[in-house]
């Protein structure tokens, strides 16, 4: 009985965080060790996550026209060519048309969605819900082949129709998201009281809902634009002569030689959506 | 009142599913119908294609490098994003917000930008074979492009953080409580670990294992640009059929490509359904 309680007592001691003292200093000693580890394995994942991409600018002032050879010399005739060539240009319209068409599809669509999914019973939200996550699994190259088909059979092959609705079906499930995540932490009982006030519908929904659920659409939003804007894999399968989206033209030119000139594209792109990123979290500070 | 309340709910679920109608049209036209005229495309000569794809060594090579491909960067990927989550649920706020900007930023730098990245670093006149030779290290380029070291590399890239952040997450929940019980019990760090903390992690294993997996079978831009021809995956047999044979056999790839990521989803739901009971026991 005796031996019993000691070791509950001791456990007891040592939960509360009172340990002899002859215990500690190897351990924590040890202790030490493993963080170590910890954080060599944790540094060198985290410079395996951003300095290949952030070499990418190196790369792109160095002297050689084959990618990556570090000679010395640094130039910027790469930015100079990618300038004068106009199809980088035309690509960069292209994109920027689709991207905006697709987001507005997408971001209407997926915001009216998620109001309707918040009306109806929870476990019909739940099962909608999942099933409209499909298309970030379903692989890209899948949806390309099925919709490259459909144009084909309705005639709209190399349509602008079907880039945009090609991105649009991506990027719904983003606003979705992004939509609900808001939707869920606003209060319901807000809509009611504006209704007993005498608050149509739609006055309801400008002057109570929008407000408070606008960073949940607008985040949705600028993930659908993201998306699209990057988007290779379906638009590879929609893609005409006069609609060549710029990440296509891209990779066209990847496939023969990765060139200088598309590193000084990936850094141009790079320093605009870091940009983009910087100012956005400067207004939301702002806001705060 | 009962009465009030029910006809005021299904007022309002009508018109939820009034707001929800366009979407699941769009959704309907565009990936439902999609998907239904790839399998009718894929039907077109009966069975077939299908015994095409599935007589021809080429293919049968390709299905086993896509799968092979898949587990090696799911492994890899696990084993380096799980010290990596565990790390970031246990420092301060700063670093915190730092290990996982660094995460995230595949999703603000192109997938485009970040492989010629690679193959700037990889290529045998790359940086990582300019400095092996400037220091003596080797004699000649070592093969690191075009390799499929060269494909590992590039997709564990990609598709760490979808390994870290459901990690991440798990993690985060984990109550410290039960790890300090099983201290006072006496239980070594190893013991600790592997009783306490490795199964109560196991959600977020399975999760980012799952998502790793089913996204790496479906991949096509990394791996043609850091693999040979010899190590092709499914995506870019699929691109290339289409572009230089037609829809049919393409479409037939997609629906064996897509019952592989249904299969996939599948067994995920299963474990996920047994654990939770587990956790309910």
């Amino acid at each position: 009985m005796s031996s019993t309680q000691v070791t509950h007592d001791d456990a007891r001691h040592r939960a509360a965080g009172q340990e002899p003292a002859a215990v500690r200093p190897p351990r924590r000693r040890e202790l030490s060790l493993r963080w170590m580890a910890l954080w060599a394995v944790t540094s060198a994942v985290g410079l395996y996550l951003i300095l290949p991409t952030l070499l990418i600018i190196p790369m792109s002032f160095s002297d050689s026209s084959s990618l990556g050879r570090i000679s010395g010399q640094w130039t910027t005739r790469w930015y100079v060519e990618l300038l004068e060539d106009k199809d980088w240009l035309q690509a960069a319209r292209v994109s920027l048309q689709v991207a905006l068409l697709s987001t507005v599809v997408a971001t209407v669509l997926g915001t009216a969605a998620t109001f309707g999914l918040f009306k109806l019973s929870p476990r019909v939200r739940t099962i909608m819900q999942g099933s409209s996550l499909a298309p970030l699994i379903i692989p890209p190259v899948i949806m390309g082949i099925g919709i490259y088909i459909l144009m084909i059979k309705a005639g709209l092959y190399g349509s602008l129709f079907s880039l945009v609705v090609g991105h649009a079906v991506l990027t719904i499930p983003f606003v979705i998201v992004a939509v609900s995540t808001s939707l869920s932490q606003f209060d319901p009982n807000q809509e009611q009281a504006a209704a007993i006030l005498g608050a149509g519908p739609w006055t309801r929904f400008r002057r109570i809902v929008l407000p408070q659920i606008l960073p949940g659409i607008v985040a949705g939003a600028l993930f659908a634009f993201v998306t699209s804007w990057d988007e290779v894999v379906v638009s590879t399968f929609l893609v005409s002569p006069e609609y060549r989206t710029l990440p296509v033209e891209m990779w066209i030119q990847a496939r023969t030689t990765v060139t200088p000139v598309l590193a000084a594209l990936s850094t141009i792109l790079m320093v605009i959506s870091t940009l983009a990123l910087l100012g956005m979290f400067r207004l939301r500070r702002a806001r705060k | 009142m009962t009465q009030g309340t029910t006809i005021a709910g299904r007022r309002s679920s009508q018109r939820g599913w009034l707001l929800f109608l366009p979407a699941f049209l769009f959704f309907c036209a565009f990936f439902l119908i999609p998907l239904a005229l790839m399998l009718q495309e894929s039907l077109k000569n009966g069975f077939d294609t299908y015994a095409f794809i599935f007589e021809s060594p080429v293919y049968g090579r390709v299905f086993r490098n896509t799968v092979w491909v898949a587990v090696i960067t799911t492994a890899v990927c696990l084993a380096i994003a799980y010290p990596y989550a565990y790390t970031v649920n246990r420092v301060g706020p700063r670093m915190k917000m730092l290990l996982i900007l660094l995460v995230l930023m595949p999703f603000w730098v192109s997938l485009l930008s970040r492989t010629f990245a690679w193959v700037g670093l990889l290529q045998d006149t790359g940086i990582i074979n300019t400095y092996l030779q400037l220091w003596g290290i080797t004699d000649g380029p070592v093969a690191l492009v075009r390799t499929p070291f060269g494909v590992l590399v590039g997709m564990v890239h990609v598709l760490l953080p979808y390994m870290v952040l459901p990690l991440m997450n798990t993690m985060g929940e984990i109550d410290h409580g039960q790890l300090q019980a099983a201290r006072g019990l006496g239980a070594t760090p190893l013991q600790r670990f592997v009783r306490v903390f490795l199964p109560l992690s196991l959600p977020g294993i399975v999760a980012g294992c799952v998502l790793v997996f089913v996204l790496s079978l479906g991949f096509y831009i990394t791996p043609a640009m850091l693999g040979a021809p010899a190590n092709m995956m499914v995506g870019e047999l699929l691109i290339q059929e289409t572009q230089k044979v037609g829809a049919t056999r393409a479409s037939a790839l997609g629906i064996l490509l897509l019952a592989g990521t249904l299969i996939s989803m599948g067994l995920l739901a299963a474990v996920w359904k047994r654990s939770a009971r587990r956790t309910e026991l």
